[in-house]
């Protein structure tokens, strides 16, 4: 990266004029490029300062702590949380080098320009020099070693998470209005706790506000929005293959505009759509994971492909991505199970809610004639557990059901317990549908080991150690329920001192589970850190 | 066992025959004019069947502790005896079909057991003997040695006087046992707190609202599905002014890293310090134990329970799986078994505090407590 940054320098300068002068979308990818220049040129003049002071770092301690505060600055800017958009710009740099139609130089601007990152180079070199950080910045000055497994990478926290900030609130309303979708309003008294989150009540979807036809969003988008958010497309895996399917209509609708690069216009397109999605519903890790990797492809285009190949070959790719990371993920993983002997003859499975891995492994183990009976423990207000519970019987798999508070009293009898994950987080934490953590909880006091199944494409480099900071709260509503006629919650809303807590996920420590099952193999908690390195060398 | 003249409508029990030689009870003199005192046992014994299904309506343990005592009073007062021992008969023999009508309903037995150790004192008394107070000591039992033999054959003149007068203190005891608890609140709960419960108790509630009378803090309630409890105790306690919130069970893990303190009340306390209480709060207790945040279990004393945890085969309590699986679930209902327990075994160690109308004590201190209610030889009804 840093060398192609060095070679192309003097034709990037054109390519940001040309940029500006044709909107604003461009602008922030031609920023970071920027910034990476900078950062590029810096590097090299620090290499030169390394050899004239290495007397002066003798007398100076070096001060390891300095290099990382004074690199982060440079950074935070560089990397979003997304990270899709940074992977795009060095990318497309080339392809977009390739495709310069007209020039229009304006060489006093790059002049300025020039001279302002000589000065601020010259400023950091200083300072630099000063703290004496020479150790950090032959680390980094190595253009071989991968970056993002080094720097110190300090991300912008996602704006779902910060509901309590008013500054975040109304930047997003700005955004939304720019792209012309209505705001979702919070339903309802927060608990204190989880004021950082959104809180949204079913009853208010977001299409009621959108006018009819709405000419920003695709209606196949408006469709899945509307089915996320009333709960009828729920669970990770359904999500994130109905996101790629309504991806692939959209993009076998999309032409290209005139004057205008299919790589980069599609990509622009999808940022409404998906800004429409996380209105409705919050994006699940997978849906990111699957969203990163549309984006990717798209950018990765050539310039000189036609339009319907490049749409096909997007087609091809959706396709692939399915089948490969959900479909065949899911073959694998029942495989693994099955021939390891995970699920063996007189086994009594426990089994949370409805996870489509864990439904998908025991139809497959009964199909080769294990015999093992299964327990469904469920739990207000979701109730997935019976749809679990339908699909299992349909089967002839004998089964057992519960609710969850008399987990306690069945754990005796169980020999095992497949749960399901939403992500699996990079320090080993689980992610999972609320009460999963405290199902690994008891089975570990019953001494009854947990076993974890999770697709790769699921796994996440975020970390969380509990379950507040990071969350979804659903419809508070929900809790209500009527027992013999009476309602006790019935007038929640005006009780000022009474708040209802419907909680979607919570995270379970490592200790509690004792192996996770993927399509790379059998790993421990712990291991997943290393898988999601791996895959990024892959990419 | 001869057909005693009992009244019309009132199905005769086999009941197991105690071999201690005493006067045939069955045939008990004058069966008109305990007409009416049979029929209010017949109708407790009914309201204690008809209560444990959940349709009646829901009482609680305190009103059971003190119907059942009022009703000891009058068998006392109205049945025809002559010694202690004929009195301790027919309260064992009335007591055995009360417990069999509601076996989880355990305030039943305790108090039972309690006018009959109130008997055996006041019987001492009245023989001028000196109380066995340590009668656990193996020296005094060596030495003693005539009181096993004991069968209580002597008639007083001031006896039934003095058991109903020791009844009635035991009848204001327990109505104050809710009031008592609650004046310790403030000892236990200091401010901006964040307390936990589960389900719905009376005396926790009770609790909570004294402590809220001087001292702002947080409570979230566990629902407890299916019968959601929670929801009427979280009500009550927003509407006294307690910063409420409702979780759902399966949210009791995520949300305990934020809890400072577990307050629960429990249906029955064991005899070797563990709970049957409501289920969910094993699932609650080992959450609390993992972030070492106290449990502290508000029980008055008619609760303490002389009966192991592994003993019967009484200790759980099933009510009708379509509180879990609707009938509306009509195909698959068939082919499923479902399971609904109402009661949670809570071993003493996940427990860190009992507090009861007497003070606070650990979990290791209850074996002590029962052997000053309950005479030994009355746990066995």
């Amino acid at each position: 990266m840093a060398d192609s940054g060095v070679i192309d320098g003097p034709g990037r300068k054109d390519e940001i004029e040309r940029a500006k002068s044709e909107g604003k979308d461009l602008t922030k990818e031609e920023k970071q490029r920027l910034r990476k220049e900078k950062k590029q040129q810096k590097k090299i003049k620090e290499k030169k300062d390394d050899k004239a002071s290495q007397e002066n770092e003798k007398e100076k301690k070096p001060v390891t702590s300095a290099a990382p505060a004074s690199q982060p600055p440079t950074q935070p800017t560089v990397q979003k949380a997304p990270s899709a958009v940074p992977a795009t710009a060095p990318v497309s740099v080339p392809a977009s080098e390739a495709s310069v139609p007209a020039d229009k130089p304006t060489k006093t601007k790059a002049e300025l320009k020039a001279e302002r990152r000589a000065r601020q180079e010259a400023e950091r070199a200083s300072k630099q020099t000063k703290k004496g950080e020479t150790g950090q910045q032959a680390a980094t000055s190595k253009p071989k070693a991968p970056p993002s497994d080094l720097q110190p990478v300090v991300k912008r926290l996602p704006e779902h998470i910060q509901v309590d900030n008013p500054d975040v609130l109304k930047k997003l309303a700005k955004k939304l209005e720019r792209q012309q979708i209505p705001l979702r309003s919070d339903y309802g008294y927060k608990v204190s706790l989880f004021s950082h989150l959104h809180q949204y009540s079913r009853k208010a979807p977001l299409t009621q506000q959108l006018s009819i036809p709405s000419t920003v969003i695709h209606p196949a988008i408006v469709r899945l929005g509307l089915q996320y958010s009333h709960g009828i497309v729920a669970g990770s895996n359904a999500r994130s293959v109905a996101l790629l399917h309504a991806f692939k209509q959209v993009i076998r609708d999309y032409t290209t505009p005139q004057n205008e690069e299919l790589s980069r216009d599609l990509v622009n397109k999808l940022k409404p759509y998906i800004s429409f999605l996380n209105q409705c519903r919050p994006l699940s890790a997978s849906m990111g994971n699957a969203i990163k990797y549309i984006k990717k492809e798209i950018s990765n285009i050539p310039s000189n492909c036609k339009e319907d190949e490049a749409k096909n070959k997007l087609l091809n790719c959706i396709e692939s991505y399915i089948n490969e990371k959900i479909i065949l993920a899911g073959v694998a993983i029942a495989k693994c199970a099955i021939e390891k002997q995970k699920i063996s003859d007189g086994d009594v499975i426990l089994v949370y809610g409805c996870s489509s891995l864990v439904n998908h492994i025991l139809c497959k183990a009964f199909e080769k004639n294990r015999k093992f009976r299964v327990i469904v423990v469920d739990s207000r207000p979701r109730l997935e557990g019976k749809e679990a519970l339908r699909r299992l019987v349909q089967k002839g798999i004998s089964c057992t059901y519960v609710l969850i508070s008399a987990v306690s009293y069945i754990l005796p009898e169980v020999s095992k317990v497949f749960l399901g994950a939403h992500a699996l987080l990079a320090n080993g934490y689980v992610m999972s549908r609320v009460g999963t953590s405290q199902i690994a909880l008891v089975a570990k006091a019953f001494n009854v080991p947990v076993l974890v199944c999770c697709e790769t494409y699921k796994f996440c480099d975020r970390v969380q150690t509990d379950s507040f900071v990071s969350n979804e709260l659903d419809d508070p509503d929900d809790l209500i329920v009527t027992r013999k006629g009476t309602t006790p919650l019935e007038g929640w809303e005006n009780e000022s001192s009474l708040g209802l807590l419907n909680l979607v996920y919570d995270v379970t420590p490592p200790d509690f589970v004792d192996l996770v099952i993927t399509e790379l193999g059998m790993i421990p908690c712990t291991s997943v850190p290393v898988v999601l390195r791996v895959k990024n060398v892959d990419q | 066992m001869t057909a005693s003249p009992q009244p019309p409508g009132c199905t005769p029990e086999v009941l197991p025959r105690q071999n201690t030689g005493m006067v045939e009870l069955l045939t008990m003199p004058g069966p008109y004019k305990e007409t009416d005192l049979t029929e209010r046992v017949e109708a407790f014994l009914s309201d204690l069947k008809r209560g444990g299904t959940g349709a009646g309506p829901l009482r609680g343990s305190a009103e059971t502790a003190r119907e059942t005592t009022a009703l000891l009073r009058k068998i006392t007062a109205q049945a025809r005896w002559s010694s202690a021992g004929d009195l301790m008969e027919i309260i064992r023999k009335d007591g055995r079909r009360m417990t069999a009508a509601q076996p989880s309903e355990t305030t039943v037995g305790n108090m039972i057991r309690r006018v009959l150790k109130i008997i055996r004192e006041e019987y001492a008394r009245s023989r001028g003997s000196s109380e066995e107070a340590d009668q656990e000591s193996l020296h005094k039992l060596l030495t003693s040695g005539g009181l096993s033999e004991e069968n209580f054959r002597q008639p007083f003149a001031l006896l039934k006087s003095n058991v109903i007068e020791a009844i009635n203190e035991l009848l204001t005891e327990l109505e104050g046992t809710t009031d008592n608890i609650a004046m310790q609140a403030l000892e236990h709960i200091h401010s901006n707190e964040v307390i936990m419960t589960i389900g719905r108790s009376r005396t926790v509630e009770a609790f909570l609202k004294d402590a809220a009378r001087k001292r702002k803090f947080h409570v979230i309630v566990a629902e407890c599905a299916p019968f959601c409890q929670g929801h009427e105790m979280a009500t009550n306690l927003s509407k006294a002014g307690i910063e409420t919130t409702v979780i759902t069970d399966a949210a009791i893990f995520a949300v305990m890293s934020r809890v400072n303190k577990v307050i629960i009340g429990t249906q029955t306390v064991l005899a070797n310090g563990g709970l049957r209480a409501i289920n969910g709060t094993h699932t609650l207790a080992l959450a609390a134990k993992h972030h070492s945040t106290p449990l502290i279990v508000c029980a008055p004393m008619f609760k303490l329970s002389p009966q192991f945890p592994n003993e019967e085969d009484t200790f759980h309590k099933f009510v009708s799986p379509h509180e879990v699986l609707p009938f509306t679930e009509g195909e698959i209902l068939s082919k499923v078994n479902v399971h609904c327990p109402v009661f949670d075994y809570v071993p003493p160690e996940l427990i860190t505090l009992f507090i009861s109308n007497i003070g606070g004590h650990a979990p290791s201190y209850i074996y002590r407590l029962m052997s000053e209610l309950y005479h030994p030889e009355d746990h066995e009804l």
